[in-house]
């Protein structure tokens, strides 16, 4: 029962550390466009990739 | 602008304010069309008070519309995130306190209190704020709208369970909060995505901005590839374009020198030099884009009336939720019933479905300029059509010629189009192109014909009656000519007698089988003579026509209709046509027709493609049946939520649960497809140009 003290917190530093990493995915546009980037492999683009 | 009821706000706010002349809000595409008198007010005093009551406004810019709805909805998947996890691990905290019957330490179940309260509290600082801005808002404007019950029930359920952690005693509900919180996001999201599908098709025609530093008479090269910056005529060049932007026909349309190019279309294989005509805001794209957007700012009756029912429904509610709360002692009966009811589905029922349907039928090549049009094409039950300009192509060419002097048929041909030359009547063009004679002191006769000295001699075309007075006696032609006939005479010598014939749109046929298919009675109603009327109605197997009508009687015709209890449609084209298109229930114009004919119509048919009646009719009638379906749905529901709330039968959640689903469902129903197409034909129309070609 006493790693209920322990647990209990911790699952509640993991919630908010997953809710950071999401933020900061979403802040990088990861979500902004989710269909072009599946065509982009189709499209002829023949400038080369950003370093 | 959540709902329905912030938009009435907006525009009641908007509508109060001095020297405001017109204020419309669109819901779908979020914008407002505001006509102001600058002497009395300026924008950014109407734009601060649309910001007091709790709103953002900024003028309309595509670009940072676009940077706007990026932004909106990064927040919103945020606030959805926080409150989906949140709701989850809370749900997690709250488990062993359901199953475990006085098992749990006294010490352990307040550890899980807190730790739930603990996450809870982004959720409801973070994730519920938009439903407690929103009810700030109502309360600021003193009235009811639909945030205010789930910002009540929201609050209210974490005051006390906050409250009941704290002394260590009752009931908490954090789980319930933040998976209602969780739900209620998530239909807002997926509304936000379906609004913005919705206004996709009607974007990419308000993005595009014809070139304004062309003026009418400069000459323009066109790369392959690229857009034609205004509308003008070909000079030089062969390629062919795409006009889908404008008409919807997604085949490319070859162009010659002549042929005129659209502003918007994007040159496919070869430079083109076109000398331009029209510039800027006189553009046909321009004109096509004021159309749609004066379309997609009015509000149709219907959802008039849906949201005057939504608002009453919420003054409902809250009673109900108050009475509950007194009658049952128990504060979590009135959360439920606040939850339940609100009726947010009932404000989504018919505005996505009525935008959707206006950007299908825009992409098949129907501009529906009045959005309360969609009621009455759905009860058509008779098409009136005109001919010419409609059934037939409008372009006459010349069938046949018949010699009654002594000069030869290449010389009379010369004469004719020499003096059609400057005229602008359809007539004209009939002659095709070719040498011309030096024409003096030109004379035109309305109705009649053409006078002009060429050469020595006085030369007439035009009706016998005309050409009679200069030839002297009747026409020496006795042969029947069916069609529309141009006499050319000289002083007391008559020359020829030309047989003109105004061709059939090659679609004309299927479009009057599809039209009978469907059981939609098909009358043609046209100025031209009786028999010429007779000719094509055979052809078509129409079998209602009438013919040698005035506009007065065209308008006298639907008027019969009317009477006798159907719905018209009036199809038509040119100037002739403005009274009867006005008369009839609803209207459509072919695009290539005068510009007065498309603001009376309620369809305009920028491509000319008889086809895309047919999906207008068809089109508007799904769409009739799927705003009938959202609206018999979210009243049963929120009916059927009413009573059970009240009566104590569902709690929090599961009324949270309901609320989402119906707000869902309601949008997954108006996401239906409005026409019957094949998956193949989809694919390939929206794969041909990706989307960023367009950017």
């Amino acid at each position: 029962m006493e790693s209920l003290y322990l647990l209990v917190p911790l699952s509640v530093v993991l919630v908010f550390l997953s809710g950071w990493l999401f933020w900061r995915a979403l802040e990088s546009g990861q979500f902004d466009d989710l269909e072009r980037p599946a065509h982009d492999i189709v499209a002829d683009d023949d400038k080369p990739l950003k370093p | 602008m959540r709902c329905a009821a912030c938009l009435w706000l907006i525009e009641q706010v908007l509508r109060r304010a001095p020297g405001i002349i017109r204020a419309d809000v669109n819901y779908t595409t979020r914008r407002a069309q505001l006509a102001w008198d600058p002497a009395q007010t300026r924008l950014a005093e109407l734009i601060a008070s649309i910001r007091a009551v709790g709103y953002d406004a900024t003028p309309y810019d595509p670009q940072r519309q676009e940077a706007l709805y990026r932004r909106e909805r990064r927040v919103a998947l945020w606030r959805l995130f926080v409150a989906g996890f949140g709701a989850m691990q809370v749900m997690m905290y709250a488990f062993p306190a359901y199953i475990s019957r006085g098992e749990l330490s006294g010490e352990a179940a307040q550890l899980m209190r807190w730790a739930s309260l603990l996450i809870t509290l982004p959720v409801v600082l973070f994730s519920c704020q938009p439903f407690f801005a929103g009810a700030l808002g109502d309360l600021r404007s003193r009235r009811i709208g639909l945030d205010t019950p789930i910002a009540l029930g929201l609050a209210g359920a974490f005051v006390a369970s906050s409250w009941a952690t704290f002394t260590g005693t009752a009931e908490v509900y954090f789980d319930s909060i933040s998976m209602l919180a969780f739900l209620l996001l998530a239909a807002r999201y997926a509304q936000l995505v379906a609004t913005r599908r919705a206004t996709a098709q009607l974007d990419r025609l308000l993005a595009w901005a014809p070139s304004a530093a062309l003026a009418p008479g400069e000459r323009v090269t066109i790369a392959p590839g690229e857009r034609v910056p205004a509308d003008g005529i070909v000079e030089q060049g062969i390629s062919s374009a795409d006009e889908s932007l404008l008409t919807g026909e997604a085949r490319a349309v070859p162009k010659h020198p002549g042929d005129a190019l659209l502003a918007g279309s994007v040159n496919y294989e070869q430079p083109l030099t076109m000398r331009v005509t029209r510039a800027g805001a006189d553009t046909q794209a321009a004109a096509i884009a004021r159309l749609a957007e004066r379309a997609a700012s009015q509000r149709p009756p219907l959802v008039a009336a849906a949201d005057r029912i939504a608002r009453q429904l919420t003054v409902l509610v809250l009673a109900t939720a108050l009475g509950a709360a007194l009658y049952w002692g128990d504060v979590w009966v009135a959360v439920a019933v606040l939850i339940a009811t609100c009726p947010c589905a009932l404000g989504l029922a018919a505005p996505i479905v009525l935008t959707r349907a206006n950007a299908w039928l825009l992409a098949r090549g129907a501009l529906v300029t009045r959005s309360a049009a969609y009621e009455t094409l759905a009860r058509v039950t008779d098409v009136v059509l005109d001919k010419t300009g409609t059934l037939t192509s409008g372009r006459m060419t010349l069938a046949r010629t018949v010699l009654l002097g002594t000069q030869s048929e290449r010389a009379a041909i010369t004469l004719a189009r020499s003096l059609e030359a400057a005229s602008r009547h359809p007539l004209s063009r009939a002659y095709g192109d070719g040498p011309t004679l030096a024409v003096q002191s030109q004379r035109h006769v309305a109705g009649e014909g053409i006078e002009a000295t060429v050469g020595e001699r006085r030369v007439r075309i035009g009706t016998e009656r005309f050409c009679r007075e200069l030839a002297g006696p009747p026409a020496p032609c006795h042969q029947s000519l069916d069609d529309c006939r141009v006499f050319l005479a000289a002083e007391q010598e008559w020359i020829a007698a030309f047989e003109l014939r105004d061709a059939l749109r090659p679609e004309a046929a299927a479009f009057i089988a599809a039209l009978r298919a469907r059981r939609l009675g098909v009358h043609l109603a046209t100025g031209d003579r009786l028999e010429a009327g007779a000719a094509i109605a055979r052809l078509l197997w129409i079998e209602r026509y009438a013919g040698d009508m005035a506009p007065q009687d065209k308008c006298d015709y639907v008027a019969r209709l009317q009477r006798a209890g159907r719905v018209v449609a009036m199809v038509g084209d040119g100037l002739n046509d403005t009274p009867v298109l006005a008369r009839a229930d609803v209207s459509f114009a072919m695009g290539a027709g005068a510009d007065a004919a498309q603001l009376a119509a309620d369809v305009v048919l920028p491509g000319n493609r008889l086809g895309a009646i047919i999906d207008a009719l068809v089109g508007s009638r799904r769409a009739m049946q799927l705003v009938r379906g959202n609206f018999g749905w979210a009243l049963a529901y929120n009916g059927a939520a009413l009573a059970l709330a009240a009566a104590a039968f569902i709690g929090p959640w599961e009324a949270a649960l309901g609320m989402a689903a119906s707000s869902i469902i309601v949008m997954l129903n108006a996401s239906r497809t409005l026409g019957v197409q094949s998956p193949w034909k989809a694919s390939t129309s929206s794969s041909r140009f990706p989307s960023y070609s367009y950017s």
